[in-house]
């Protein structure tokens, strides 16, 4: 059925730089502006920016908003303080992943979620229909605009001064109001900016006007694959649960939150099947949803530019999780040999 | 460096993105830079194996960039002479030169009337024209 995309407020400079735009979880989103590979490159060696505006943002606020978070959430917010952001879960009572997302703590009694734009109305609904009293739940998304600002160059070229990882603060940025996180999704150095919908255009010109590289979400995705960051909807989902994924260090089992004893019993028994990172020994590249042998199926696969072979994830019976073994991809009909890997599959340097 | 748009007027085309170059009783083939620049960066090639047969119309290898793969179709029946061992090897020749260095394998054609029904650059350009 024919469905309208949403556009970000940096559509039409996508479409000025010459971006091939796509449709992405109901986005009209740039896969590539000058291409995949360069823009990968680009965030290696240097500095790329990303619209991510797509993406939702969901806050939390009031005296008993932590109570209701660390009851949703599978990592504990008390590890966290004002000022300081986390990476965690919203699990269901089965144990499965409703989505992964970025909490930021913005004061003691007030959170903003960073949720995937394909669950942004899920999470919505998962977190309203559970809101207690003293807790008020609202999608602000439509108010934002998200820019990943990522490589071992982006803090410089931003003028940012160093910070530590999972820290935010507010910082202006030639003249724009933003929230910096040091967060992102591509195993480098950097940040998301978070900025008023109305001040995206302005922020996005002086990113680019720092001499950092505009990339598309096909990079995005193949840096986030390299370094085995799951993807929700491919890797995780609704179905699988934290353990099987390697997610435990996000799950403190010690509280109590939505599927916590599910979640327990598959950590205390061992999981059945794991989520491995492998790389492709013959020359082929294996695709999501293809089978491995003994029962394993690839979630991600793609070509890595940095390493220049094919890579991806999947899962497979924990007996075939252990790094060395060899696997059996059905690529499109061939047999095709790959190895599991530590994860990540590759890791910067320092 | 990919190369710019073209459609060289002494090949023959094929709907599906392919092109011929007529050698006598043999000819080479590839994809057009249509095809190649919709797939972006070509990252493989599964060829097929010398020897074996390709069928008019009919896949006989795959094209993948990082995110996407594609059949290639045959535009003409023949046993393949040769691939292109530089385009395995380093698959992004494809996007560098699709009509030179970028050919994908030699076949020797097995009815050479199939070239009447192949389209010539003008045709080729509507089809891309309508798209």
């Amino acid at each position: 059925m024919a469905q309208t995309l949403l556009q970000t407020p940096l559509h039409g400079r996508h479409v000025e730089l010459g971006a091939r735009m796509v449709p992405f979880a109901g986005w009209e989103m740039p896969v590539q502006y000058e291409g995949v590979i360069p823009e990968h490159r680009a965030v290696r060696s240097d500095a790329g920016v990303f619209d991510v505006s797509h993406m939702g943002e969901i806050e939390i606020e009031g005296p008993q908003a932590t109570a209701l978070l660390q009851g949703l959430l599978s990592n504990d917010l008390e590890k966290i303080a004002p000022g300081e952001a986390q990476y965690t879960l919203l699990t269901n009572e089965r144990g499965g992943i409703v989505d992964d997302l970025i909490v930021y703590r913005l004061g003691p009694c007030r959170y903003l979620l960073v949720v995937n734009a394909s669950n942004r109305d899920a999470d919505f609904r998962w977190l309203k229909e559970r809101e207690i009293r003293g807790s008020e739940v609202s999608d602000v998304s439509d108010e934002y605009a998200l820019l990943a600002v990522q490589g071992p160059h982006a803090i410089e070229k931003l003028g940012l001064a160093r910070a530590k990882a999972f820290t935010f603060a507010e910082q202006t940025i030639d003249g724009i109001e933003t929230m910096v996180g040091r967060t992102g999704y591509t195993g480098e150095d950097g940040c998301e900016v978070l900025c008023m919908a109305e001040d995206a255009v302005a922020l996005w010109d002086a990113v680019l006007a720092r001499g950092i590289v505009p990339c598309g979400l096909g990079a995005r995705d193949t840096l986030r694959l390299e370094v085995c960051y799951p993807l929700h909807g491919n890797d995780i989902g609704p179905d699988t649960d934290a353990i099987s994924a390697g997610l435990g260090w996000t799950c403190a089992l010690d509280k109590e939150f939505t599927g916590v004893d599910v979640l327990r019993r598959i950590k205390s028994a061992g999981p059945g099947r794991k989520l491995v990172a492998f790389v492709m020994e013959d020359r082929a590249i294996a695709r999501h949803g293809m089978p491995i042998d003994g029962g394993g199926e690839v979630t991600s696969g793609t070509h890595s530019p940095t390493l220049d072979v094919g890579i991806g994830m999947g899962y497979v019976p924990s007996a075939q999780a252990r790094a060395g073994t060899e696997l059996s991809i059905d690529v499109r009909g061939k047999s095709r040999r790959a190895r599991v890997v530590t994860k990540p599959i590759y890791k910067r340097e320092g | 460096m990919a190369a710019v748009e073209s459609y060289p007027d002494d090949l023959r085309y094929h709907e599906a993105h392919d092109w011929a170059r007529i050698e006598g009783g043999e000819a080479v083939l590839g994809i057009t830079w249509f095809a190649a620049d919709s797939l972006g960066e070509l990252v493989h090639f599964e060829p097929p194996a010398a020897g074996s047969t390709v069928t008019k119309d009919e896949p006989y290898g795959e094209v993948e960039s990082v995110k996407a793969v594609s059949d290639v179709i045959a535009p003409l029946t023949g046993e393949v002479l040769e691939v292109n061992q530089k385009v395995v090897d380093a698959p992004e020749t494809v996007n560098e030169d699709p009509y030179g260095e970028g050919w994908l394998v030699r076949i020797r054609m097995a009815d050479a009337t199939e070239v009447d029904a192949l389209l010539d650059v003008a045709a080729y350009q509507s089809v891309l024209a309508s798209q």
